[in-house]
């Protein structure tokens, strides 16, 4: 042996191979991550790929099969609905366990220790579990696991998720991990608990009480209401204008020093919160009769509006068994099929936007936070220690104190940017224990209006708009939820919680919600707008969406004859409603004479546009770069606020107000010496406007679509743009084809009940969450096109249909 | 003859190791077939060096060729390569390749002269 050069080479091999066996900060361990055995490469998906195989697994019951189609969507077969459930878990996890795990983690305040030692995430990570969402998930879980039909799916869906964990291998990993350098983890009926408690923050998160607060010192209550206009002049509420209400259950009394010790109260307490959920996250949704469509069939039309994402949201699939034949779109994480249809009835969902949030100031008698005072008597808070891990960093702990009201969110130990150290509570109906899986069980296998009735009643949190149509011809839509009855401006700021005179005193009976049935005028609609008009009993504040709606109803009104085509269209509409009514007040307002060259050119193509918001259009740059820059000169002098999680007053508030009163209040610019007059602020407004659209022209982003910049991202967004698609497509968020920039129709659904059924839908994604497989995007361009594919609710007996690229068999054992 | 045998045997063997091994079992072939068949330490280098290059190359190239390139251009912006396959096939089989060479060097340099 020659010594030295042994020892050179050795050396020179083991570092090399340790060094490549190693995560180095972001770096994955290169030596594995290359590995054509075991690395990214194994994720690279071959075409004609044998998607074939026979699996036995010992939690069977029986017999199941799976037939994937051409778009990669199973179409499951199972001998009993265990075996069902088992299957779906283990196809959610087969093509989007990453994606699973990831929410789940976020929902339970975990990112930090997957993600990496970053303030941001380790706040992140505190505020989730501060505002009790593994304490309502855990509220959850015991209502669940207490209903036999809910206990047993849960569990079969987990033990599907978990076979297909266990079958994973170091090369059979999805790409991701292999990037962060971490493995999954065993599943569990939490888990499920804990996305369903992620979505209600999603939908039921949004709340601006703390915002309103502190404007106190600058605007009254009354100034307040004027700018959240929760009833608009051209509202057309979910429910038929003139419905009769009965007399409300419960009336709820205003305490006698709500005067003094809240309306008038000037508190200072600023907070903003660290992860506050989108405020455009809606949807639209609709359902004509028989007697306006063509066929003499309903048809019902569903599209959610979430942030778009690779993976999806939404997974496709159809669940067959003895008791179930049911097609739509389900969530990976939960078992169930959300949104779609079975042999007779179709359903869909559209957020509700109510207040379920209310904040209560909370007076410790110490910094131990161990006692609080309450109805007099100094009262013991009950402490969660949570424990943050933080990958590549040490554990971060934090104490929560949970109160009568709720968890103690902000406090002295987290506060971001809170004045004079208030201690804030959060009652949040999403904390109440609740079995929403059982909703969908039973919608699943709803066959008539009754079911459908039973199924929803108790749906407590996120409040939705369940629309619903039969094949007996029904339609009918109901707000559902679990809503408090407040008394007039409870909730709007903070409250004090001292005693129990501001809590909440009691609940809206689950009958008095806002719903209908087979109306006269044949079509319902729901588009995230105030549910009913100012007759209804009860102060129901919410971030209404007013636009989408009165668009949806103007064009179902005139529609007769209606085809799915139509509908098909109609969903993709990008028709502006804000800007029609907004342009006559701008261009009545603009001083023309005085305009610059730039200017006057933009204006002329402005008086031409055909109020599209379409892809090409350069129209609808400058309306919206005019109203943006509006809304700042209007606004900003006393509103101070202009971000997504502090927006100023919508669009269609500032319309009708200057619509109705040029001189509005607001208009004049509280730091001028002058007083500015409507005409004043338009030009201006519109001078400035011209100068950024200028810009934009030169940086060829004049196009609406171009300006706008529309993306899809990966979950993990920034880190991997090669994992994400820009989508060139039009539409706004009060338009109803509601794509913004990152956020829009992230599920598009028509299905008519005839005979056969005919379903159509589509989404901006791909089946499989693995970006090196053919299916990870396949969708998108159908969907920017706004065309659909054909949903095909498969029988067993059509196995050799050609459209059929694989078969999963599952057998027990 | 013996240079050409230990390539195809570092590569073949290297394969056959990675269906069931770690990444890194690439280095105990290449050193292991070094340390059987008698070349110049040099040469020996260059054949654990070719025949993992020729083992992770081929592999990857023929993965990425039934893939449409799908992955690798965008695994070739994540590492900065310009969203080249060619180069992260290439980048993939010289890491391979570096540590075959060296660990063909050991095998080599241990054998009795």
């Amino acid at each position: 042996m020659r010594i030295v050069p042994f020892i050179i080479s050795t050396v020179i091999t083991v570092a090399l191979v340790f060094a490549l066996n190693k995560r180095w900060g972001k770096v994955p361990d290169l030596g594995n991550f290359l590995s054509p055995q075991t690395g990214f490469w194994q994720n690279a998906e071959g075409d004609g790929e044998d998607r074939n195989e026979s699996l036995s697994f010992p939690a069977l019951k029986g017999k199941a099969s799976v037939y994937l189609d051409e778009r990669l969507v199973p179409h499951v077969f199972a001998d009993n609905d265990e075996d069902a459930y088992f299957v779906q878990g283990f196809l959610h996890a087969k093509y989007r366990l990453w994606q699973m795990e990831l929410q789940t983690y976020a929902a339970a305040g975990r990112i930090a220790e997957h993600l990496g030692n970053d303030p941001k995430f380790i706040n992140f990570d505190r505020e989730q579990r501060r505002s009790g969402m593994v304490y309502a998930a855990e509220n959850a879980l015991k209502v669940f696991e207490s209903d036999p039909e809910s206990k047993a799916s849960c569990d079969a869906y987990t033990a599907g998720v978990n076979a297909y964990i266990n079958s994973l291998t170091q090369s059979t990993l999805p790409v991701e991990y292999k990037l962060l350098g971490y493995k999954p983890e065993p599943w569990s009926n939490l888990k499920i608990a804990l996305f369903l408690k992620q979505m209600s923050k999603t939908l039921a998160g949004y709340d601006n009480d703390l915002e309103n607060t502190a404007t106190k010192p600058r605007l009254s209550f009354e100034d307040l209401m004027q700018l959240d206009k929760q009833i608009p002049d051209s509202l057309l509420p979910i429910v038929p204008k003139g419905t009769a209400f009965a007399a409300p259950d419960i009336v709820p009394v205003k305490p006698a020093n709500a005067d003094s010790l809240y309306f008038e109260k000037r508190d200072t307490a600023s907070v903003i919160q660290v992860s506050k959920p989108n405020p455009l996250n809606g949807s639209n949704n609709w359902v004509a009769s028989g007697k306006k469509t063509a066929s003499g069939a309903p048809i019902l039309c569903n599209d959610p509006h979430l942030e778009l994402t690779f993976p999806s949201i939404w997974y496709e699939m159809q669940i067959t068994t003895p008791n179930v034949n049911v097609y739509g779109a389900t969530f990976p994480g939960s078992p169930n099929v959300i949104i779609g249809f079975n042999d007779n009835i179709a359903w869909g969902v559209t957020n509700a936007q109510r207040d379920v949030r209310d904040w209560y100031e909370i007076q410790f008698k110490d910094d131990s936070r161990r006692e609080y005072i309450y109805n007099g008597n100094w009262t013991a808070t009950q402490f969660r220690i949570d424990t943050i891990k933080v990958k590549g960093g040490t554990d971060v702990y934090d104490s929560v104190a949970f109160t009568v009201f709720g968890p103690v969110v902000y406090d002295k130990t987290f506060s971001k940017e809170l004045s004079k150290n208030k201690a804030l509570a959060l009652r949040w109906t999403a904390h109440d224990p609740s079995n929403e899986g059982l909703t969908f069980y039973k919608l699943n296998r709803a066959k008539n209006y009754d079911d459908y009735l039973a199924a929803i009643k108790t749906f407590t949190c996120p409040g939705q708009n369940f629309v619903f149509e039969s094949r007996d011809g029904d339609i009918a839509i109901w707000q559902q939820g679990k809503f408090p009855a407040r008394w007039y401006g409870q909730g709007v700021y903070l409250m004090p919680g001292t005693d129990s005179s501001y809590q909440w005193q009691g609940f809206i009976p689950q009958v008095e919600n806002p719903h209908a049935l087979n109306p006269e005028r044949g079509f319902l609609e729901s588009a995230n707008q105030r549910p009913v008009d100012s007759t209804y009993p009860y102060f129901i504040p919410g971030n209404y969406i007013t636009p989408r709606g009165i668009s949806i109803e103007r064009n179902l009104s005139r529609m007769n004859n209606i085809t799915v085509d139509d509908m098909k269209a109609l969903q993709n509409n990008l028709y502006s409603v804000m800007a029609e009514d907004a342009r006559k007040i701008l261009l009545h307002n603009v001083n023309e004479e005085g305009l610059s060259a730039d200017a006057k050119k933009y204006l002329t193509t402005f008086k031409s546009w055909d109020l599209n918001t379409s892809a090409a259009s350069t129209g609808a740059t400058i309306y919206q770069t005019w109203m943006d820059s509006l809304k700042k000169d209007i606004w900003s002098d006393e509103w101070r606020r202009d971000s997504l999680r502090n927006p100023y007053p919508s669009e269609q508030t500032l319309v009708e107000w200057i619509h109705k009163d040029s001189a509005f209040k607001w208009i004049d610019d509280v730091n001028t010496p002058q007083h500015e007059t409507l005409r004043d602020v338009v030009t201006q407004a519109f001078e400035k406007a011209a100068v950024q659209l200028k810009k934009d022209e030169a940086d060829g982003k004049l196009q609406w679509a171009a300006h706008k910049d529309p993306t899809i991202f990966h979950l993990l967004k920034a880190a991997v743009p090669s994992f994400s698609r820009k989508i060139p497509v039009g539409g706004w968020s009060n338009v109803i084809n509601a794509v913004t920039d990152t956020h829009g129709p992230s599920w598009r659904m028509i299905v008519q009940m005839s005979s056969p059924t005919e379903a159509w839908g589509v989404y901006p994604g791909g089946q499989d969450g693995n970006p090196g497989s053919k299916f990870y995007d396949n969708f998108v361009d159908t969907w920017a096109n706004g065309k659909y594919y054909r949903l095909w609710m498969m029988k067993e007996s059509e196995k050799t249909d050609k459209r059929i690229i694989g078969t999963l068999t599952f057998n027990r054992g | 003859m013996k240079f050409l045998l230990a390539i195809l045997l570092t590569a073949a063997l290297s394969f056959l190791a990675g269906l069931y091994s770690p990444w890194w079992s690439i280095a105990v072939i290449a050193f292991l077939v070094a340390l059987l068949i008698k070349q110049p330490y040099g040469i020996a280098f260059i054949s654990g060096f070719a025949g993992i290059f020729l083992c992770w190359g081929l592999l990857a190239f023929w993965i990425d060729l039934k893939n449409n390139h799908n992955l690798s251009h965008k695994i070739a912006q994540i590492i900065p390569l310009g969203g080249s396959p060619v180069l992260l096939i290439l980048v993939t089989a010289l890491v391979g390749a570096l540590v075959g060479g060296f660990a063909a060097a050991s095998g080599s340099s241990l054998r009795q002269r």
